[in-house]
């Protein structure tokens, strides 16, 4: 098997507290020690909800935040020791959109603009193909060219989300990082972005890594996908496998969580009790037992913290987890 | 079962400089004891503002039109004086709305803001209310009730606050209790439990509850009965069961098809083409003809009324004058 595309090791990221009180304070351990690799043309999903950490992953690895710890190795690269020129290179094959297309734009430059910029940025066309260029972006993500005169308040968030998805296209990308793409956007129009997407992987061969809470839209587009629970990753392995039989018990309640728009299908509910714990003040041992109800949870779930271990195709952090054939 | 809440012929007007719009255009239903009504559709479609009407919340330069009727148990909502709406609004129809963070005050404990909500309908001591805060909070499951008490809404996670919001709904026994994305905001997991809170809650009190949601996915397995909204209309009205069973609208199949499931095959999504027009630019005739995939010549000129698809289920579609499909 040849290297993959992208390679994370051990990545950490704490935020340390600030203030006068900042040395009785624990940092917080957003990231704490994530591994997954990526390879060329895959869509790997990272799933979790809120303050899990799954975006500052995706942050981090771009760099827009430094990591504390860890290594991002892409195209053969040690990002995190590149300077700042060598970065700036390695960004135009390293992409990122985001949740919120109407944040993401400037509202005062026009959308022709906005995507030919990281064009120019990095002199990837004379001065006069450029305009030709934005021209058949607009319309592979599905607008009309004559849209390039136009500010992005003039668009629906849909619309917004593809000229992101645009702007990131232009400096042609290996690699882009979807951080929630779809979640702002309404069922109907989200089918289209995620059809998009998927098109746009099927043409140039990009790797994504699609970060998102939505189990339902990850399984959509994901070959692989990793599940994050408080910084870490608990479980990992192929799509299908792992929404199938789900062997983690916080990957059981997730799932078990999505609802479904059928109401003849019975489902085992599994309604976990309180709110995640705070990641700068996480319980001994497994972070998740405190709201786990796994029927084999013992002493060793509250002292020791169970590492990511092969299970099947996949890997598991959990002292009991079992994938049921 | 008999009509707790009538709506006959809801029409809302907004004069803007951009001429007058009326984004809620001839909505009937209504609502029985103890059931629970879902209001679906998407961003912009009217469901949010149909709700505040029901409380008269619609904000300036906003209007109801001469010509709606809403009537609480034969009461017309519409014709009540200031001091005989008060009787109506919080007590016997409760709201919670999509964001407790912005409806809670944060300068007051969560015990004064639900005392509040007890004394402004029963004639109570200071020490009773709180008394019965306690018990509200219990009702709604917060754990360690006696210490929440005295926290701020600061102090609490957005499911603790999304409970909160319930229990002040529910300190006057309310009849109605419209729920308005009351889980849009918050993890898939801690939705899983406010629902559950719901469900109890309607059964233990045999509450009605309208609940409007963009989300199929809640409505199935919860919902009695469904009324899906579109460009200020409603296009589609049935049982939980036969909606799901047999979608007849177009755009209720649109919606359908853009889901991605979490079972079965992973295929290719189906969506709506084009993006919901604005409430100043809704098309003559049927207003979902440029998008619908199925429509007639005569579409875009007559619009369709509520037809008959079956029993208990009608739509605003020709095709339902065409016979089943």
């Amino acid at each position: 098997m040849s290297a993959p595309l992208l390679e994370v090791r051990d990545l950490v990221k704490h935020y340390k507290a600030t203030g006068f009180l900042a040395r009785k304070t624990p940092p917080v351990r957003a990231v704490d020690g994530v591994s997954f690799t990526v390879g060329t043309g895959e869509t790997l999903g990272l799933v979790g909800e809120s303050g899990c950490g799954k975006s500052t992953v995706g942050r981090t690895i771009l760099r827009l935040q430094e990591a504390t710890a860890g290594s991002v190795c892409f195209d053969g690269k040690d990002l995190f020791a590149l300077d700042a020129s060598a970065l700036r290179q390695a960004r135009r094959r390293l992409q990122i959109i985001f949740q919120d297309p109407y944040s993401s734009l400037n509202p005062r430059m026009t959308v022709g603009d906005a995507i030919a910029e990281g064009m120019e940025i990095h002199r990837l066309a004379p001065r006069g193909e450029i305009p030709g260029r934005v021209a058949r972006l607009l319309e592979e993500v599905g607008l009309d060219p004559a849209y390039a005169a136009r500010y992005p308040h003039e668009f629906s968030g849909g619309q917004r989300q593809r000229i992101g998805i645009a702007r990131a296209l232009a400096v042609e990308p290996a690699f882009l990082v979807c951080d929630e793409p779809v979640s702002a956007l309404d069922v109907s129009v989200q089918a289209q972005v995620l059809n998009l997407l998927a098109d746009l992987q099927a043409r140039r061969g990009i790797s994504y890594l699609f970060i998102a809470h939505d189990l339902a839209v990850v399984r959509q587009i994901a070959q692989r996908v990793a599940v994050m629970y408080l910084g870490r990753i608990v479980e990992t392995g192929p799509t299908e496998d792992i929404l199938a039989r789900p062997a983690h018990p916080y990957t059981q309640a997730l799932l078990s969580a999505v609802p479904v728009p059928d109401p003849t299908t019975q489902r085992l509910r599994i309604v976990l009790p309180g709110d995640p714990p705070s990641p700068s003040n996480p319980p001994p041992g497994c972070p998740f037992h405190p709201r786990c109800a796994h029927p084999d949870k013992d002493a060793r779930c509250s002292s020791d913290r169970p590492l990511l271990h092969t299970l099947g195709r996949g890997q598991v952090a959990c002292h009991h987890a079992a994938r049921t054939p | 079962m008999t009509a707790l809440l009538e709506v006959e012929d809801l029409r809302i007007t907004f004069a803007t400089r951009s001429g007058t719009s009326h984004p809620v255009d001839g909505v009937s239903f209504s609502v029985a004891r103890g059931e629970l009504l879902a209001l679906v559709g998407e961003s912009g479609c009217g469901k949010s503002l149909t709700a505040l009407a029901l409380l008269r919340l619609i904000p300036p330069p906003g209007q109801i039109v001469p010509g709606s009727a809403i009537r609480l148990e034969g009461t017309d909502v519409l014709a009540l004086g200031a001091a005989e709406l008060r009787s109506i609004r919080g007590r016997r129809i409760g709201m919670i709305f999509q964001d407790p963070m912005t409806s809670l005050n944060p300068v007051f404990t969560v015990a004064d803001q639900i005392s509040e909500s007890v004394r402004a309908h029963q004639r109570v001591s200071k020490s009773a209310a709180r008394v019965r805060a306690l018990e509200l909070l219990q009702e709604v499951g917060i754990p360690d009730p006696v210490e929440r008490l005295d926290n701020y809404p600061h102090q609490m996670s957005g499911g603790m606050r999304q409970r909160v919001m319930i229990a002040i709904a529910l300190a006057s026994e309310p009849e109605l209790l419209i729920a308005d994305e009351p889980t849009t905001a918050l993890d898939v997991t801690v939705q899983a439990q406010i629902l559950e809170l719901l469900d109890r809650l309607r059964a233990a009190r045999g509450m009605a509850i309208l609940l409007i949601t963009h989300d199929l996915g809640i409505v199935a397995g919860r919902a009695d009965r469904v009324a899906v909204m579109y460009a200020g209309r409603l296009v589609e009205e049935a049982t939980t069961a036969e909606l799901f069973a047999r979608p007849s609208h177009p755009y209720t199949k649109g919606l359908l098809a853009s889901v991605p499931r979490i079972t079965g095959a992973v295929t290719r999504l189906q969506p709506i083409a084009g993006t919901v027009p604005a409430p100043t630019a809704w098309p003559a005739g049927c207003r979902f003809h440029p998008r619908c995939p199925a429509s007639l010549p005569r579409c875009a000129d007559d619009d369709p009324p509520a037809l008959a698809v079956g029993d208990s289920h009608r739509m605003r579609c020709w095709l339902a004058a065409s016979g089943p499909s």
